[in-house]
């Protein structure tokens, strides 16, 4: 069994934070370029000039992307065959979250949902373990803000819904969510499992990258069929009107319930941050 | 886009009146940050006969919750938040004499019209652009409610910040308008 102290997990995490808040990825950015070339309204290609101008000043290192730097979810696989030793793997989780946000001028958004007090440092992380085969822990660091994750839904549909019915939920959920989730969005979306399954297929799907197809030919179609669906609401960047209303649509399919058929959408905004490293 | 149009604030009846809904701006001189919890405190003074932190006449109040700001800057990253929470008490600021609200997303019906009714703008900032816009924060100072941390209202001195007109004081919407244009079903 191989031995994994928690010492090493805090630096690990600190630093998967800081750069998910301030180096978007490269798919994000071509995603940018290919808007700035083909949106049909002037004012929607300033925007993306803009989105793209702003990743590119956040990657000196100075200001993060978006102020709102997120809550942070922690997708944290664990090798069967890894034991962990010298601590608590929550503790030092949430270490490197604390560590994150402090170092890394980071804005810290938790709070107690009654008090609303912030709970001062950006902790709990929000954790989803998997114990998955081999003698490595993959960690997953996304920073989800508020502000998209508003306008996500989960909707238990009846089974006679069928594909049209996935699809018209998502399409009408991005049509009223607007402009508040700052458009171009990408978008992802749970389809099976149980109610807090499909959620968690939902976040997971957003871990993909802009133009990373379903290894599913069926479902990647229909990745496809709602992305362009979506960018005919003209809805555009910032909702101001324009063809580049969603950037991607990632779908994650499990079996569900023979009385069930459920469905979640997690919105994401165009800062779709994600970093991972493996230990 | 339009041709940019310059405001300094405080702003006039005159100068919200000229604007329609898609001309962009850019906004010189001082503008003051809050979000929900700070508009909550300040509605709870309003109801209780007390005077506010900050004299809203004229102004401009950007929905903002900026990241810590690095040794040596004005600010963190500053970037608009979501308006709708702001919605319950944007009227009652709007009556008090505030000519301009900054934020992104879309605004309750009663908030659009007390626009028309009071002569003020919803101007929309580029979401997630937090980087780009705090470069146009020159000065910031907190000014109220410390305690809430990046929700406490700060006094912003900012040169040029560009933003865009969503509803103007006629009752139009560029989110409506916008969309409109370019919706191909």
């Amino acid at each position: 069994m191989r031995e994994v102290h928690v010492s090493e997990i805090v630096p690990i995490v600190k630093k998967l934070l800081i750069d998910a808040n301030y180096k978007i990825g490269q798919d994000i950015v071509d995603a940018f370029d290919k808007g700035i070339q083909k949106d049909e309204s002037p004012v929607a290609r300033e925007v993306l000039k803009e989105l793209k101008q702003n990743v590119g000043i956040s990657a000196e290192g100075e200001y993060p992307i978006c102020q709102d730097t997120g809550l942070a979810v922690l997708f944290v696989d664990i090798g069967q065959d890894v034991h962990i030793v010298g601590g608590n793997i929550r503790e030092a989780l949430n270490e490197g979250v604390r560590q994150a946000y402090k170092d890394g001028y980071l804005r810290k958004s938790s709070c107690d949902p009654f008090t609303r007090k912030n709970t001062g440092d950006n902790t709990p992380a929000i954790v989803h373990y998997d114990i998955v085969p081999g003698d490595k822990i993959r960690i997953m660091a996304v920073p989800k803000g508020g502000g998209a994750e508003n306008m996500s839904r989960v909707h238990m549909l009846a089974p006679s819904a069928g594909v049209e019915g996935i699809k018209d939920f998502i399409v009408n959920r991005m049509k009223e969510a607007g402009s508040n989730p700052c458009p171009p969005t990408v978008v992802g979306v749970g389809i099976g499992g149980t109610f807090e399954r499909t959620a968690i297929l939902a976040k997971k799907a957003l871990l993909r990258k802009v133009g990373e197809r379903h290894p599913d030919p069926v479902i990647a179609k229909l990745e496809q069929e709602v992305l362009e669906r979506i960018n005919k609401l003209g809805i555009g960047p910032m909702g101001y009107g324009g063809t580049t209303t969603a950037l991607d649509v990632f779908f994650e399919v499990e079996p569900c319930h023979i009385a069930s058929l459920p469905l979640a959408v997690n919105v994401q905004c165009h800062a779709n941050r994600h970093k991972e490293a493996t230990i | 886009m339009a041709n940019e149009i310059r405001l300094k604030t405080p702003l006039t009846d005159a100068d919200v009146d000229k604007l329609k809904i898609g001309d962009k701006v850019l906004i010189t001189g001082v503008i003051y940050t809050g979000r929900d919890a700070a508009h909550k405190r300040m509605i709870d003074l309003i109801n209780q006969g007390k005077e506010l932190p900050i004299d809203v006449k004229g102004q401009i109040i950007y929905y903002v919750g900026p990241t810590p700001a690095r040794p040596g800057k004005p600010i963190g990253s500053a970037g608009p938040t979501t308006s709708y929470r702001m919605d319950a008490y944007a009227p009652k600021m709007m009556e008090l004499g505030m000519k301009g609200m900054i934020g992104k997303g879309n605004r309750a019906p009663e908030v659009i019209a007390a626009m028309k009714k009071y002569k003020a703008i919803y101007f929309g900032a580029t979401g997630g652009a937090g980087a780009v816009l705090a470069r146009s924060i020159k000065k910031a100072k907190v000014v109220a409610y410390e305690d809430l941390g990046p929700e406490a209202i700060h006094r912003l001195e900012v040169e040029d910040f560009p933003a865009v007109v969503i509803n103007d004081t006629k009752g139009n919407d560029l989110y409506v308008e916008g969309a409109k244009k370019y919706r191909k079903d």
